[in-house]
């Protein structure tokens, strides 16, 4: 097809959806105003009644819980899909590659700092997800990137023991697994689907807010092991082999 | 109207995002484009700071800072290897 033609195509096309974005647009609330009930509703009984004082996570892990159960193996599909697609067998069983280390000292000095931090950081937000912002999400992609500076910083050989797929993948699998059991301790015990059973305890403290605390412990587990995984497979897939091997160390 | 409300730092932090966002498509080369990328995030992470939504805004750090960027960067090594590999094949014919 010529430019010209292209063009022509182009054109109508443009002003149409320029119109109707327009139209959107021309219709949107004022900014700020907020119209669902839902959010007024929840900022009033959730802290009350769940003892949580981040609402969005009394709202994620306790309100919505099957929802974020589903977004869980959405993850958890992924992972699976990529390992398939990617993960080979007879590379596993090699032995690491010597891949060849940063040279500049002061880059993997700061390098190594900030995987002490970072992991640091990423178990703050898993701890105090339901007290404070952050969570099981934010804190497992934190603590896999953690993971990936020591491939940064060092070599594949430092990186590869904490990437271990046999000690990973049933993790991951306790984490995804964790969820539903703790669901199902709900309907054992007689009451709906992840009914919130566990003490509620005192507001604002680690020993709050009933199951919400264990499930986001779950999906902080299922998320940080499907991040470590999924960074190591493309990385092994895509990176490494290209890597030149180093002959010193 | 739509900008009366507007706090100024909330137009500010605004105005950054819709800087970013057509900086992140005119650069051409995906390397540098996988770096702009991450500073528009940051952008977009300051106008969920500024819109009281820490939440998203620390969803958004990790997922533009680290998820994104890696599986980009993996895989303009690959294909930027496979280019190497093939120069070198043609540099021998």
């Amino acid at each position: 097809m010529s430019r010209r033609m292209r063009m022509l195509v182009l054109g109508p096309a443009l002003l149409g959806l320029g119109a109707l974005f327009a139209w959107a647009i021309a219709g949107l609330p004022a900014f700020g105003d907020y119209r669902g009930p839902y959010g007024f509703v929840l900022n009033r009984v959730v802290v009350p009644l769940r003892h949580t004082t981040n609402v969005v996570m009394g709202t994620t892990f306790d309100v919505r819980g099957l929802d974020t159960m589903g977004e869980e193996f959405i993850l958890y599909a992924a992972l699976v899909g990529v390992t398939l697609l990617l993960r080979d067998e007879t590379r596993s069983r090699q032995a690491e590659r010597r891949t060849s280390r940063l040279d500049d000292d002061a880059v993997r000095l700061v390098g190594v700092a900030m995987i002490g931090g970072g992991l640091l950081v990423a178990l703050w937000l898993m701890a105090f997800g339901y007290i404070t912002p952050g969570g099981g999400f934010q804190g497992g992609v934190l603590a896999a990137g953690a993971v990936l500076l020591l491939y940064l910083v060092g070599s594949h050989r430092d990186y590869r023991p904490f990437r271990n797929e046999h000690f990973l993948d049933p993790l991951e699998a306790v984490g995804a697994g964790g969820y539903i059991v703790i669901g199902l301790a709900a309907l054992v015990s007689g009451t709906a689907f992840l009914t919130n059973l566990f003490g509620l305890g005192t507001t604002g403290t680690l020993v709050s807010s009933g199951s919400i605390a264990l499930l986001n412990w779950a999906s902080a587990i299922a998320v940080s092991c499907a991040m470590v995984l999924l960074f190591a497979e493309f990385l092994e897939t895509y990176v490494v082999p290209l890597e030149p091997e180093d002959a010193a160390s | 109207m739509l900008l009366g409300t507007l706090v100024p730092l909330q137009a500010v932090a605004f105005a950054l995002v819709a800087l970013g966002a057509p900086l992140v498509v005119l650069t051409r080369d995906p390397l540098r484009q996988a770096l702009v990328n991450g500073i528009y995030g940051v952008s977009l992470v300051c106008l969920f700071v500024v819109l009281q939504a820490p939440d998203p805004a620390l969803s958004m750090l990790v997922v533009s800072g680290i998820g994104y960027p890696l599986v980009i960067l993996a895989a303009i090594t690959r294909v930027r290897g496979h280019e190497r590999t093939e120069q070198k094949k043609d540099g021998e014919q």
